[in-house]
This record gives structure tokens, sequence and C-alpha cells, in this order.
């Protein structure tokens, strides 16, 4: 999940007879399945939320190049290179599709960068953690790249058009991207002796930051509510957290890994897996800041941004220069 | 015939390669989203390219070696790019100005191999003209942009320009295995792409109001693999490592 403790009005659920006509029509639009189109008329506390959360996913496609990009220059082979590669500029596709759903709802690509440089707009806590083996090639499209499909795909179905569109090419890719990672796994889990160990250490890493990434319970959220009210959250983070559980712990055991949770267990009773919850406080902390790449991201970003400066105002003013000769012409 | 055709092939596989490495080094660090993507793109056609003369090569051959064995396993003297392709990248500007050059040559070298009597290297060259053309278009109109820009940018590119220049020469450099290519009508003699190289140069210097440096003085021994540059080691001793670290492993 790509959105993690997104804010909404924070006033709780109105229900339909508390609200004026207008907002009524439009709940009753979202209610009846309909979607929200960029001119039609929305409450202030959908759109602001639906930046913020859109936002967020973008940043985390472009601050997620990163942990993957340490790698394509050290990938084993041409074509684990070239695959890479073309996740890679998957994300950086998905970080365009998505500034650009954020774009109609009114905020610029320009100013949802500078709120992520300068730290006022968060991405996943995920891409906070660094990637240390090739192994972790495999795990983060395994695992990262699962539980983003895990909350993506009831996102195809989301009240507002620009966002479920969006959606539902991403998620074409992203499930892609999870099979290659699998692989990747598969791989090393069959290898030699090194591989096999690489491969154990990278799902001991990522288990619980993967597990993180679906945010901590929000049953009792109003903010969760008013988003589900809204169609602009599909499923509580708690049953989306199972259903990735429920998900990886048979791939796991396929690929002859260990879950580093000594709980973990198949509950007959639920028909569901149980198991531990993450380190909150790590998660939190995170947040902060205080990830292991924290820093080293927003450091990338803020010089890539910076020492590409000059190229943007160079390209800028080529076009301008290029538009008044076309007018003296005419 | 098999020695210089498997020199010649390791000739257009690693410069692909090498500049395809150079070029992937910018992930996720670009000037703008679009290009972020374009130059993985770029990367990516170029590494796409080059398991396509390399498996060739390693085919020619006949010892055994995919593209794999030679582009992870060989040392900086078997490498036969040119000089050009292992430069640093430097600024956005200098990749730039370095990605122009080689396209400019590029398309060119493709062009002719398309009627090459080899078929697999006309086949190979057919594919990889489509891609370069596009390459070619997207850094003319970038050189043109930023040497057209603002002071900035066109300072920089005038210094990327005169950085990169004297490694050009290289690629027109005629030597044992291209006369053995073109007595066997396999590829042109590099010297006769020079005409039509020359001239778009211009063109495209022009446009973007950069000069062109007077001296033709080449750096040389990078196709030929008599003297690399130093910067060629590091990228190897990264691009190979974990083939080199664990040598028993399949990935």
């Amino acid at each position: 999940m790509y959105a993690q403790m997104i804010k909404s009005t924070g006033k709780g659920v109105k229900s339909l007879d508390e609200m004026d006509p207008e907002e009524r029509a439009f709940q009753e639009r979202i209610n009846a399945g309909g979607k929200i189109e960029p001119k039609d008329w929305m409450p202030d506390g959908y759109r602001k939320t639906l930046i913020r959360q859109i936002g967020q996913h973008a940043h985390s496609e472009i601050v997620g190049q990163l942990p993957e990009g340490n790698w394509i220059t050290r990938a084993p082979t041409l074509e684990r290179k070239a695959i890479l590669l073309a996740k890679v500029q998957d994300e950086a596709g998905h970080g365009l599709y998505l500034y650009c759903a954020a774009e109609t709802l009114g905020v610029s690509r320009d100013q949802l960068t500078r709120d992520l440089l300068s730290g006022k707009m968060k991405y996943s806590s995920i891409f906070n953690y660094p990637t240390l083996t090739w192994a972790d090639m495999g795990a983060v499209g395994w695992l990262v790249d699962g539980a983003a499909i895990m909350n993506q795909v009831p996102l195809q179905r989301t009240s507002y058009g620009p966002y479920a569109r969006a959606m539902v090419r991403i998620c074409k890719e992203e499930s892609f991207h999870q099979r290659q990672g699998f692989d990747i796994m598969m791989k090393m889990a069959n290898g030699t002796e090194a591989q096999r160990r690489m491969a154990q250490d990278a799902l001991n890493r990522f288990w619980y930051p993967s597990l993180m990434m679906f945010g901590p319970s929000d049953k009792e959220s109003v903010h969760s509510a008013q988003s589900m009210a809204w169609k602009i959250k599909m499923n509580t983070n708690d049953e989306l957290r199972q259903k990735f559980v429920d998900q990886t712990a048979p791939q796991a055991a396929y690929l002859g890994l260990t879950i580093p949770d000594e709980h973990l267990e198949w509950n007959e009773e639920r028909g569901s897996y149980d198991f531990s919850e993450p380190d909150w406080d790590e998660f939190f902390d995170v947040l902060q800041g205080n990830g292991p790449c924290s820093v080293d991201r927003m450091e990338a970003r803020n010089k890539a941004w910076d020492d590409g400066r000059w190229v943007r105002e160079g390209l800028l003013a080529h076009a301008e220069k290029k538009r008044a000769r076309k007018m003296a012409a005419e | 015939m098999s020695e210089p055709l498997f020199e010649f092939l390791c000739r257009m596989g690693d410069n692909t390669l090498v500049l395809g490495h150079r070029v992937s080094e910018w992930c996720g660090v670009a000037p703008v989203l679009e290009e972020d993507i374009a130059l993985a793109n770029t990367a990516l056609d170029l590494i796409g390219q080059t398991t396509l003369w390399l498996n060739l090569a390693g085919a020619v051959e006949g010892k055994g070696r995919d593209a794999d064995a030679l582009a992870f396993r060989r040392d900086v003297w078997e490498f036969r790019n040119v000089l050009l392709v292992e430069q640093l990248n430097g600024d956005f500007g200098q990749t730039m100005m370095r990605q122009f050059l080689f396209d400019l040559w590029h398309k060119g070298m493709l062009i002719a191999l398309q009627g090459s009597s080899h078929d697999q290297i006309a086949a190979i060259a057919e594919k990889s003209l489509k891609e370069v053309t596009y390459h070619l278009e997207r850094t003319t109109d970038t050189v043109i942009g930023l040497g057209d820009g603002t002071d900035e940018s066109h300072n920089r590119m005038q210094k990327a320009l005169d950085r990169l220049y004297p490694f050009v020469g290289e690629m027109f450099v005629s030597d044992d295995v291209d006369a053995a290519m073109v007595a066997e009508s396999i590829a042109p003699d590099p010297a006769d792409l020079r005409p039509v190289f020359d001239a778009r140069l211009d063109e495209v210097l022009s446009d973007a109001t950069l000069v062109r440096p007077t001296s033709d003085f080449a750096h040389k021994g990078g196709k030929s693999g008599q003297r690399h540059s130093e910067h060629l080691g590091h990228m190897l001793s990264q691009m190979q490592w974990l083939q080199r670290a664990y040598p028993d492993a399949t990935w």
C-alpha cells in the first residue's frame, strides 16, 4: 500500500439526512457505484483527501525507484538488468499517471514535488529500507509489490474516475512485477547455499516492513470511515494485511523459506493465518524520518531536483524562444 | 574469417553494453520524470541490442560463450567499445551530448549494416535502427534545446561538447578488422560514415548555437582494446560483481 495514514476531514461520516442537497446527490452517486469526474461538484474534504492520497501514492512510485535502481548497475545478467530497468521505468510511468490524476483535482505536479522535497508530504514507509543483496530485488517484487497490489486492485473501483482508471493500468503492470519478483526468489531459493541464505535474509528483513505498508489498525479511525464512505478506501488496513498474509504464507512455504514469525499459524476456525503484528514503534519512527534510508532517499530526490534545475530552465527558455520566433515569422 | 567477425560483433555489442550501463546509472535521478522514463527506455533498448550482438558474437566464436558470459566474464582489455561510451555521465548535458554523438554515428552505422551480406547482422541492424532513430531524434532535440536555452545551459552544453569531441574521431578510424568486414561486404568502412555525420553535426550544432572544436585530435584505444580509460574498470567491477563473486550461481 503506497498511501498510509491518510487524513480525511476527521469529523466523522455524515448521514444522508445531515447533508445539503448537493452533497447528498454526490454521496448517493457514490453509493450507487457511480464515478466522480474532475468537473463534478465534490466536497472540499473529498478533494483534499484525494490529493493527499494520490500525491502520496505518486511520491511512493518516484522514491520507490531508488531502492531498486540501487541494483540496476549490479544486475547479474543482461535479462535481469533489462527486466529491472523496465520495472523501474514502469514506476516512473505510474508516478506520471498519478500526478496527472492529482492535477485533475487542481494541484500541479510542481507543487506536489515541492511538498515531497520539503518533507511536507510523505511517501510509503517501505522505501526507507535498504536493498542489500540481489535477493532483495526478488523480495521487493514479491512482498512489496504484492502488498501494493492488495490495496490497488480494489482501488480500480474507487469513486474518483481518473484515479480508478490510472489504477487499472498500474495494476496490470504491478502484477507483472510481482511475478518477476517471485521468479527471482524461486531462482535464489533453489540456487546455491549462498543464494538460499540471501533469499532467507531478504525475507527476514522485508517481512515486517511489508506488513507495515498497510498501516496500523484503522478499525476505529474516523479518517478511514470517511474515506470508505467516499469509496476512496475500499477495505480496512487489517482486512488487507490479513489477505496479504494468507496469500504469502503458502508462497513462502513453496519457496522453502521461513517467515520470521514464530506465531504464524493456520487458524482453522477463522480460515486464515494468525500472525504477529509488526513493531509499530518502528513504523512511527520511519514516518518521522528515522527509517534506515530516510535521509538518503530525501537527499537523493532533492539532489536530483536541484541538479536538474538548469535543464528544466534551459528547455523552457528554448521553448519560449521558439514560440517567439514563430510568432515573429507569422 | 571468424576472428575479425567476432571482433566486429564485440565492438557493436560492447558499445551498446557500456553505454546502456552508463545511461542506466541515471535511474531515478533525472531532472524531470519524463527524462527518467526516456533514459530508462534508451538504456533498455541498448541492453536489448547488446544481447543480440553478443549472442551472435558468442555463436560466431563457437566456444560456448553467450551474451552474459561475454558481458560479465571479460576483463577491461577484452572490451572493444569506443572510449566515448565509457566516459563518465557528468551532468545531464554531458550525458546527452555523449548520447547524441554516439546516436549520430550509430544511426549511420546501422543504416549501412542493413545491407550487410551477413543476414543476422542485417536483421539486428534493422531492428536496432528503429530504436536508434528515435534515440537520435530525442538527443538532437535535447542538444538543441539546451544549447539554445539559457546562458547556463548553453555554457554547460558547450563544455560537454569540448570535453567529448576528442572521443568522436575513434568512431571513424578504420583498422584491419574493418578492412576484413569491408572485404566480405559485412560492414562499411567507418571512415566512409564521417561525411554524413559531419554534415548533420554541423546543422545541429548551428541550431544549438554551439561551436564545434577546431582540433580534430582523437583519443584511440577503445575499439582496438589496446588502451581503455580508467573508468571502464570501475564500471566492470560493479557490473560484473555478482557473477564474479558467485561464479557457481545461476540467476
